[in-house]
């Protein structure tokens, strides 16, 4: 039908859009739905299970049936609710969830099935033959079920996230929220005002009342004027409040660009609110009442009804009847009326009403079914036994109202109901600290309530918070006492939907009843009710009363609902917040990165860091052939690697050594100034932790180094124990990881490479033998730390710098040792060059290991108390017996597989034979084969020994000889050369 | 009554007038021989194998809120048996192995979905540690398959290949594991213990321990004294605070772990994919939701609710997978409470109360384990079922 | 959540990491007697109480104190923080109930 008088939309402009490839128009301040209705469309949808044909029942976010695939390509959104999607110029929507078209659903003979797609039916068959369920039901079920569709392709937008913070955070922009938000704002509290709608105003936007005797939005339009000039006010529009969490905090979402064709800048914002007070004026939702056939295109809630002719000026149909138990389905049919709309019948389940204007009214009477396949056309009403059909294209349809509770049942509080609202409210207590609803959301239904409960709740937050909050002077406004007698549903022959979207009939409940499944919470999981993309907004009160009336108990009785978040479903992208892609994690760089990249080094990722993880150069076609050229030249020449990343935590106070001596599960007071010396640190549990270095610069000055990884985690529990358990040591502890850039100079040549940069300090062996450290300069006058320490196994320093000097120093050695053959190696020739060294790495130090299990047992002092050093003599741990061992294939040209397990030659292969497992392996361009480490039971005394290791993912056996994990220099002489 | 496809096509004929309670609403009687606290999964289960074992015991079920309220009501119903350790790996694939059974044992569909799971590899170090778990999980008997970044890329084209942070250099796949409908599964270990004479008394919360010279007599409950040769405690979340009544401390804390379901749509989501590079896990249920987690909140907790920064994590990590799941919308977040053990092994022991036993700490992997945990506590709390 | 620094006002919870009960200041003497079965209850036991419960929370993002916050465990409702350091010097985190170490 024509558009209606009045409205909400501006009819200057016409906004073009289309829906299932039809083109249409609306007008800006249409939403999908309205502007459907005003082009004629009724059907909008299907629902889940029986493929229903379905128009919108609500004007709001609580729509259970008019979703639709909104935008197109990889903007698809699906399940969008067509009553709260703005219409925007050149809008594209796809109904969804049908096969065929939306007229013509082939998957609507579930509908003639639905006897056999009883509440629970799935669980009691599907069950034969077993093969069946992935390769048929499943399938078949999974493909008729779900809603919209993903296209699969990324998400091409961009989102944020933001911080607030307020005095007042008033939820909802209504007439109990503008109330509250002029009271704080006035009283000069920092206010954030935030509503789901794109338009302030709520309900007032919808009704036709009047304030001060003008129109309501006049009205609106000042106090928005007002709070917008304000400036301790920020207002929120198209913005759900849709979490409520600990201490004051609020998740939201802002739908900045949804209105848009194409966002301008990012698309939505999630905004994490932090609100000393907070008012709940989040309005009520209407509900239905079930009657057979009550889910036809056309049969929608009254209220919806009177939002679509007085904001929208639309209206489904030329002929409109009205289903009510209370007051408002008569304000229905005289606002319709009074837009020309033709009233057929308005049917009052009470029977001692009478007609509020020159309408037909059925009283005691009730809408008992409906015709009109693809939408409504007659109801049938039925009084004293006799049933009359009515010929009508819209039924609006009033149960009642249900607060909006849900933020208030966030933190498991639950509503209780209240006798005379027959509907459950916000419970006094136990709800969110600093919330207290106000307005219909607190059952505050007239307008002149609301106001006044808005101004009320907020004043007295406010002088919670110390402010002199005067009540302001509100408009005059209707006042009308709620009267409704509840009629929960028509009884009846055939199915009244309770739950729209799921297809949840008062019949299932009476099922669930049936079988036991009586607890609401069974009812809900049994039925799918509430399960819904709406989450029961419209049915749960609904089904609640239902299964009462089957158990006999009262409401409460039979159980509330609370609602879990989020209010409303919120974009996966949006709690996201944009951080995707590249900018998932930080990206951390080394100090020589650049110098790096610009020798064309490949990088890898360790943890948050980039490091360089080979060199290549010119000729090498394949990345074996580089590292085994780096492994080669530094073992004969000189190889330079940065190491930066290893944790580095500088010590220091009088009590540094006794500190590191309980840190360590070896001895560090007794370590000399100027020496280094290895360390292991075990967990409180006995486990081997982290390994490192631990270098006396001073008395009272030690630096620790731990591993990449655990360097945050190392650094905490040093800190722990610092401030915890020893706190009357003299110690203080600071992260030096990212201030010294460190680089590792290692093979034969190492020495005199550095001889080239340090300034006048002798590291000839005997003045600076292996494990020396020194404070020194290099390059003349720049600051630096020099350490003789060897993971390679060669004649090895690592010399630090402070960070900003790192990249230059690199570049300063390879141009030095030039002629020494210096050569950069990456993270892969560090591996190779540790492993046919034996040392051990993150692949041995799991977490899962022992001292004792990486040849160490012994390190653990028995003299002093370390952490883990008691729990690492239990009994389990003293029992182990695998310990690391190297591993060498028999035939040189067998791979060694890291991850395979290991078997004594010609055992069983299983769980109770196995032995233990290869940690490490690569490719020994010094051993000239491949080679690895691994954990072997009794592994010290099987060397020479010839074993399985088994590899059955990859279809392997090969067979290894136990040798020493020390492949390279076993007795130590090149490191200390 | 015997759920089959004829009853469904002969009650739908007929009205659905046949359908009987899935089980009864017992008063509980003055003494049983077991009693079970926790209806649960890991309670019902074991009362499921119990009473199947020793048909003559008098057995019940003790539940303070409805059957099925704890964890195994609000979990993202994954089942695998892709564990590493020898302690693990035969159990959980012992419980596989009931998984594949157990519809047509207890004749009720658990919907269990053997789609898949396929953990991500990001680093070499990785492969190295799945190469280990994937011949760990052979070598007990359950499936393996190492996946290169092409196979994962053909199963899984949806994901983040272009530029991620942290590229997919490969997967492990258990094809054998997958999902199960966890409702489902408790009511079918409910009905089935209830047909072989098992009390499921819900609304029954156990308030103390009578206990005289080191030996279990029975349980207080809001529902009055009941007297148990054995006792079994099965409350995952609740373990400290129901053994705290016997005198017991525990090596166990209580977390809060949210989980995650989207709006229902079509299928898109193959099996179960973990990343192995941020806190994220997802699979897609029957009815279309995915149905995601991540890491736990991190803090003590009995408040079945968690909060924003984890929710937004989860989600970080999820886009940073799979960037096609931006448009698709949460629809529900919910909170259980896990029984985090102090080394993630859990506990399945007799106590040094005699005749009380305790299952407990299962962390946040305990609903896969529900059909072998049910079994392997038959056999040690009947073990002696007939002194 | 929240957290009342006791030095920095109310910081966001994100800024902390949580390391769990409070009684892990009170770490036994691993060269005493017995010390096996101390470390045992000590690296294992808890009480973990639904209510009000003292943790320990390190301050990593911010000024990397440890602090023992008391928060109930049911309502997340904070009741106190205090610098982990002073609560070690007046002798650890004992407190009614909790066995001695």
């Amino acid at each position: 039908m024509a558009r209606l008088s009045g409205g909400l939309i501006d009819r200057t402009k016409t906004l073009s859009f289309s829906f299932d490839g039809r083109g249409y128009t609306g007008h800006p301040g249409d939403t999908l739905a309205s502007a459907l209705f005003a082009n004629d469309v009724r059907l909008m949808g299907r629902s889940f299970k029986y493929h229903r044909p379905r128009g919108p029942v609500s004007a709001g976010s609580e729509e259970p049936n008019a979703l639709v695939e909104l935008r197109g390509g990889a903007r698809q959104e699906p399940n969008t609710r067509a009553t709260v999607a703005e219409l925007y110029d050149g809008l594209v929507a796809k109904s969804q969830n049908r096969k065929g078209s939306l007229s013509f659903d082939w998957l609507a003979v579930n509908d003639l099935l639905a006897p056999f797609f009883a509440a629970g039916f799935y669980y009691k068959t599907f069950m034969w033959p077993k093969a069946f369920w992935e390769r048929l039901y499943e399938p078949m079920i999974r493909k008729a079920a779900g809603l919209g569709s993903l296209t699969g392709l990324p998400d091409p937008d961009s989102y944020d996230k933001g911080f607030l913070h307020c005095d007042l955070l008033v939820i909802g922009g209504g007439a109990a929220g503008l109330a509250a938000a002029l009271t704080a704002g006035r009283a000069g509290a920092r206010v954030i005002l935030a509503d789901e709608d794109f338009r302030l105003g709520g309900r007032l936007l919808a009704e036709s009342h009047s304030l001060n005797d003008a129109p309501a939005t006049d009205w609106v339009a000042a106090a928005e004027a007002e709070l917008d000039a304000l400036p301790n006010v920020r207002i929120l529009r198209r913005t759900t409040v849709w979490g409520a969490f600990d201490h004051g905090i609020y998740g939201a979402l802002e739908r900045v660009s949804d209105h848009l064709a194409v966002p301008r800048g990012v698309r939505q914002t999630l905004w994490r609110i932090t609100a000393k007070r907070i008012v709940l004026a989040a309005g009520a939702t209407e509900r239905h009442i079930p009657f057979r056939n009550n889910d036809r295109p056309g049969i929608m809630l009254a209220g919806a009804l009177r939002a679509y002719a007085n904001r929208w000026a639309v209206c489904p149909a030329d002929r409109v009847a009205v289903f009510t138990n209370n007051d408002d389905g008569h304000r229905t049919a005289l606002d319709l009326m009074a837009k020309g709309v033709g009233i057929a019948a308005v049917i009052d389940s009470r029977p001692d009403v009478r007609a509020q204007g020159d309408y037909p009214l059925f009283a005691g009477a009730v809408v008992s079914d409906s015709r009109g396949r693809l939408g409504l056309n007659r109801i049938a009403v039925a009084r004293d036994g006799r049933e009359t059909w009515i010929e009508c294209g819209a039924l609006g349809v009033s149960g009642g109202w249900n607060p909006n509770v849900h933020l208030a049942s966030h933190h498991r509080g639950r509503p209780v109901w209240s006798e005379v609202l027959h509907a459950f409210v916000p419970a006094p207590a136990g709800g969110p600290p600093g919330l207290t609803a106000a307005g219909a959301a607190a059952g505050e239904g007239s307008t002149a309530g609301a106001l006044a409960s808005g101004a009320r709740v907020a004043a007295a937050a406010l002088s919670d918070l110390g402010f002199a909050a005067t009540l302001p002077d509100l408009p005059r406004a209707e006042d009308a006492a709620q009267t409704l007698t509840p009629l929960w549903h028509v009884p009846g022959e055939g199915r009244a939907w309770v739950d729209f979207q799921n297809d949840v009939t008062v019949k299932d409940i009476g099922l669930a009843y049936q079988e036991n499944m009586r607890p609401v919470e069974h009812l809900k999981r049994w039925t799918t009710l509430g399960m819904a993309t709406d989450q029961g907004k419209t049915a749960n009160v609904t089904a609640l009363a239902v299964m009462a009336e089957l158990t006999g108990k009262a409401i409460p009785e039979t159980g509330t609902t609370i609602f879990r978040p989020p209010y409303t479903a919120v974009p996966i992208a949006a709690l996201g917040g944009g951080d995707s892609g590249e900018h998932f994690r930080p990206r951390r760089l080394t100090p020589t990165h650049e110098w790096a990249a610009s020798r064309g080094a490949a990088f890898v990722e360790v943890g948050q860091w980039m490091r360089a993880q080979y060199f290549p150069r010119p000729g090498e076609t394949e990345w074996r052939q580089t590292v085994d050229r780096e492994v080669l030249a530094t073992r004969r020449g000189v190889g330079i690697c940065d190491v930066t990343t290893l944790g580095k935590v500088d010590v220091q106070g009088a009590d540094a050594g006794a500190f590191l001596d309980r840190i360590y599960c070896n001895a560090m007071a007794s370590l000399k100034v100027g020496m280094v010396r290895y360390g292991l640190m075990l967990r409180e549990d006995g486990f081997a932790w982290d390994d490192g270095t631990c270098a006396r610069l001073a008395e009272d000055h030690y630096v620790v180094t731990t591993t990449t990884a655990h360097a945050g985690t190392i650094y905490r529990h040093m800190e722990f124990c610092r401030q915890c358990l020893w706190p009357d040591l003299d110690v203080q502890l600071i992260s030096t990881t990212d201030a010294w850039a460190q680089l590792s100079v290692a093979g034969p040549q190492a020495r005199a490479l550095l001889e080239r940069v340090v300034d006048g300090v002798d590291l000839s062996n005997a003045a600076f033998p292996f494990m020396a450290c020194a404070d020194l300069t290099i390059c003349g006058g720049i600051r630096a730390r020099l350490f003789r320490i060897s993971f390679s196994g060669e004649l090895a320093y690592e010399i630090a710098v402070p960070a900003r000097y790192g990249n230059a120093l690199m570049a300063r050695l390879v141009d030095l040792g030039a002629d020494l053959g210096a050569t950069p190696y990456g993270t892969e020739a560090l591996g190779v060059l540790r492993i046919e060294k034996g040392h051990a790495a993150g692949n041995e130090l799991n977490g899962q290991t022992t001292a004792r299990m990486l040849g160490m047992g012994r390190m653990v002092s028995v003299k002093k108390d370390s952490i883990g050093a008691v729990l690492s003599r239990r009994e389990g741990l003293e029992a182990e017996t695998r310990v690391l061992v190297g591993l060498q294939p028999v035939d040189a040209g067998d791979p060694v597989v890291a991850g395979s397990h290991l078997f004594a030659a010609g055992a069983a292969r299983n769980t109770w034979t196995d032995q233990g497992w290869i940690t490490s392996a690569c490719h020994s361009p010094h051993v000239g084969s491949a080679i690895g480490l691994g954990f072997l039971e009794n592994g010290a005394n099987r060397m020479g020994e010839v074993i399985t290791a088994a590899n059955p993912l990859q279809g392997q056996e090969i067979a290894l000889r136990v040798v020493s994990p020390h492949f390279v220099d076993p007795e130590g002489g090149r490191l200390r050369a | 009554m015997r759920f089959s496809a004829f009853k469904v096509v002969a009650e739908a004929l007929t009205g659905h007038k046949g359908w009987g309670p899935l089980w009864r609403n017992p008063e509980p009687k003055p003494e049983y021989d077991y009693i079970i606290i926790g209806g649960g999964g890991h309670g019902l289960s074991t009362a499921y194998y119990l009473s199947n074992t020793f048909r003559q015991a008098r057995i019940a079920v003790l539940e303070r809120g409805w059957l099925g309220q704890g964890n195994i009501g609000r979990n993202t119903t994954i089942i695998r048996s892709n564990y590493l350790l020898p302690g693990n790996e035969p159990f959980y694939e012992l419980s596989m192995k009931l998984w594949e059974g157990l519809e047509q044992a207890f004749n009720f569909n658990a919907m269990v979905s053997q789609r898949g799971i396929v953990n991500l590899i990001h680093s070499d170090g990785q492969r190295d540690a799945y190469r280990r778990r994937g011949n760990a999980m052979l070598l007990a008997g359950a499936d393996a398959e190492l996946l290169s970044r092409e196979q994962v890329r053909g199963m899984c084209p949806f994901l983040n290949f272009d530029n991620a942070r942290f590229p997919i250099k490969g997967g492990l796949m258990q094809r054998r594991a997958g999902t199960a409908r966890h409702d489902g599964v408790a009511w079918g270990y409910a009905r089935g213990a209830d047909q072989k004479g098992v009390d499921l008394i819900q609304n029954c919360e156990v308030t103390g321990f009578r206990i005289e010279n080191g030996r279990v007599l029975g349980v207080e409950t809001s529902r009055g004294y009941i007297g148990a040769r054995k006792v079994g405690v099965a409350v995952a979340g609740m373990s400290g605070k129901v053994m705290g009544m016997a005198g017991m401390r525990l090596p166990i804390e209580s977390h809060v772990l949210q989980a995650f379901v989207s709006e229902g749509l079509k299928p898109v989501i193959p099996g179960v994919i973990t990343f192995g590079a941020g806190h994220f896990y997802v699979s897609q249920s029957d009815k279309g939701g995915l149905v995601f987690g991540g890491d736990i909140d991190g803090y003590n907790s009995y408040a079945q609710r968690g909060n924003l920064p984890v929710i937004e994590d989860v989600a970080e990590s999820g886009m940073a997978l799979m960037p096609m799941i931006g448009r698709a919308r949460l629809l529900r977040t919910w909170g259980g409470i896990m029984d985090m053990s102090m080394d993630g092994t859990p506990i399945i022991d007799r106590t040094p109360i005699e005749g009380l036993y305790l299952n407990a700490g299962w962390c946040y992997g305990g609903f896969k384990a529900t059909p072998g945990l049910g079994l392997l506590l038959r056999a040690s709390a009947g073990d002696r079922h007939a002194a | 959540m929240l957290i009342p620094h006791p030095l920095l006002g109310l910081r966001d919870a994100q800024e902390f990491t949580y390391l769990g009960d409070a009684s892990l200041l009170n770490r036994p003497d691993g060269m005493a007697e017995g010390a096996d079965r101390a470390f045992f209850d000590y690296a294992y036991l808890r009480d973990n109480p639904a209510g009000v419960h003292r943790e320990l929370w390190f301050h990593e993002q911010g000024d990397r104190s440890w602090l023992v916050v008391t928060r109930d465990t049911t309502t997340h409702e904070i009741l106190g923080a205090e610098l982990a350091r002073d609560v070690a010097l007046k002798g650890g985190a004992r407190w009614p109930g909790c066995p001695a170490a």
